[in-house]
């Protein structure tokens, strides 16, 4: 059994109130935070745990937080990104659902240390359930004197607060959601400035993951250095992920970074193989914009060497053989599934998330779902398939925003690796409308798989 | 005003006013527009929808113009511009849910209720529609119900049956 440091008590009856979170030594960072360490020492410790935003960029908390102006007699805010809304990402409803407190208590060490005195969890207007639960928690924890004025005695004052979102995927997006919890429009800022200097109110501010702020207890509880230990290289601790689609046990796994991937896939302590007994066709490793790869690669990287799950090791190969850790919204396909929909599947969800504001985006995510949605159902030509490449293409990195990344890098990588799939569809408008492509070459073992020549 | 469906004006209550005071005090002074998707949230638990004489009214009780109400309402995909069912089911249609079924499911509830998404039952108890990703991927197919927003999962054919019948029910 791998290490939990999030989830280890994710059974026990009743460990969504604040009672048996405590039997179980919650709290503890808080008391260990607010009376021994300085809030240098917190920032210090999370840099040394090697923590990296679990939200989806991986970019490093201790680093983010060091980054805050700290401008006299100007408020700073904590924000917490709880807008979870990345397709195939369900791991922050669940901690939230089962441990509201793992949330608070990081909020309130992670706030202690930035210096904010009020702080915000902008939840997805969608939770509502979980909205209502993180409310009777914060209630149970001000009750019993771990918010409010003068926390332990120790002097400092903390206003936690729960904002729901009006259901919009663009406001995960941190400069659209502190937009959004101003009570405007998700439209994304231009950046400089950063939050971290002009963010929330115009104030200095730090938004981070749920997981991101929750994995701030254990490493206050036992040190950067223990929690650096955990995983592999730079891809330290432990990662929730989210396992979806053709899965035996689909669900949250905490696991250590560095877990092959094949064992993640089949191994009866994770989700136990391909439902129904058929093949894996492809998989989708962090969430619906990193790139999808055919079967092979999942497994293995082009050289024949086995993948795992971990920021770098997921990323080897760049986008011609690699993918990315993104949210850790790890989706599975199987033998019987249609990549050509699928991707327009994808591309309507941007389309529809877009907010409108760079002309790229806007447009080139509803023409990208028109032509797929043409190919689809049997109306594609051969150049439809060289039209997407060069749609994507213009709208990857001319956003304000990295949704635009987002809406084309599905795009291109099912292009890149299913190109044959497409084409299939064209040449066989009819049949293509009543059988799938199945699984052609996508799981034969790499060293095995025809090489295709360059033009 | 807005004109996005014929009504007739609505008037907010002294109790959901006091729920407004409630959310305003959670920011800071001269923030008070912060409170604006939380008070648009308790406008729609109580009409079950988003009239526009309430967003005037919203407007009002945070001292801003009626337009940054409109264009706020009409940016997030959760505020009902016209009327729904009593019930408004909304079923996820993204990846994840499709592998798994989700599109049988808009089928069997297109057919069972007798109307078309975004169309309210005769009856006036339901309405339906697809939803982007509801963050629920692995427990797919799922739906929602506003405004309790409670979660239906793992949904089959079955289910949804049995699911219509007791909101029918009760």
């Amino acid at each position: 059994m791998s290490r939990k440091l999030l989830l280890e008590h994710i059974n026990v009856p009743g460990i969504n109130t604040l009672e048996v979170y405590r039997q179980k030594g919650g709290y503890r960072a808080v008391e260990k935070a607010l009376k021994t360490l300085t809030p240098e020492e917190i920032v210090e410790e999370v840099k040394k745990s090697g923590l990296r935003g679990r939200g989806g960029a991986g970019f490093p908390t201790g680093m983010k937080w060091s980054f805050l102006a700290k401008p006299e007699g100007v408020a700073r805010y904590l924000v917490c990104n709880a807008d979870e809304s990345e397709p195939g990402t369900f791991k922050d409803r669940y901690l939230m659902t089962h441990i509201p407190h793992a949330l608070i208590e990081g909020m309130i060490v992670s706030s202690f240390a930035l210096g904010a005195k009020v702080s915000y969890i902008y939840v997805r207007g969608e939770m509502m359930p979980q909205i209502r639960i993180l409310e009777k928690a914060i209630a149970e924890a001000k009750a019993a004197g771990w918010l409010g004025k003068n926390i332990l005695g120790t002097g400092y004052d903390l206003e936690l607060y729960v904002q729901p979102g009006g259901g919009a995927y663009i406001c995960g997006e941190e400069t659209a959601l502190l937009e959004s919890l101003e009570g405007k429009r998700g439209n994304p800022r231009i950046k400089p400035p950063f939050p971290a200097i002009a963010g929330l109110y115009g104030c200095p501010t730090v938004v981070n993951n749920v997981e991101s702020i929750a994995a701030v207890v254990p490493i206050i509880n036992d040190g950067g250095d223990e929690y650096a230990k955990i995983g592999i290289g730079r891809s330290t601790g432990t990662k929730l992920i989210s396992a979806s689609g053709n899965l035996v046990k689909p669900g949250v796994y905490e696991i250590e970074l560095g877990l092959p991937v094949e064992e993640f896939i089949y191994s009866d302590e994770y989700c136990g193989g391909i439902a129904n007994g058929k093949r894996l066709k492809a998989t989708v490793a962090g969430g619906s914009s990193v790139p999808v790869l055919p079967a092979n690669l999942t497994l293995k990287y082009a050289n024949g060497e086995p993948r795992l799950m971990s920021y770098e090791s997921l990323s080897e190969g760049g986008f011609a053989t690699g993918t990315m850790m993104g949210s850790g919204g790890f989706i599975a396909f199987d033998e019987d599934q249609c990549m050509v929909r699928n991707t327009w599947n994808f591309s309507r969800f941007y389309h529809h998330e877009s907010c409108g504001q760079c002309s790229p985006c806007r447009e080139g995510t509803g023409w990208m779902e028109k032509v797929l949605h043409k190919i689809e159902h049997g109306h594609g030509t051969m150049s439809d398939v060289d039209l997407l490449w060069d749609i994507q293409r213009k709208i990857e990195g001319n956003t304000i925003c990295p949704l635009g990344d987002a809406a084309a890098w599905p795009v291109a990588s099912a292009i890149r690796h299913f190109r044959d799939e497409f084409e299939w569809h064209i040449k066989e408008p009819v049949k293509s409308q009543s059988q799938n492509y199945g699984i052609a070459n996508y799981a034969v073992p790499i060293e095995k798989a025809p090489v295709t020549e360059d033009k | 005003m807005l004109k996005v469906e014929e009504q007739t004006p609505v008037q907010l209550s002294s109790e959901l006013l006091a729920k407004f005071d409630e959310v305003k005090s959670r920011y800071p002074e001269g923030k008070e527009k912060s409170a604006l998707l939380p008070l648009l949230h308790l406008v729609q638990a109580e009409f079950l929808w988003v009239p526009t004489s309430a967003m005037d009214q919203v407007a009002a009780y945070l001292n801003i113009q009626p337009i940054e109400v409109y264009e706020v309402a009409t940016f997030y995909t959760m505020y009902f511009l016209k009327p729904q069912g009593k019930y408004a089911l909304e079923v996820c249609r993204t990846g994840p849910c499709c592998l798994v079924g989700a599109e049988k499911i808009l089928d069997h509830l297109e057919a069972k209720l007798g109307v078309k998404e975004g169309e309210v039952t005769a009856d006036g108890l339901f309405s339906f529609r697809g939803v982007e990703c509801l963050a629920a991927c692995g427990f797919g197919p799922v739906l929602q119900i506003s405004p309790e927003y409670t979660f239906y999962e793992n949904l089959t054919t079955d289910s949804v049956d049995q699911l219509i019948e007791d909101l029918k029910n009760k």
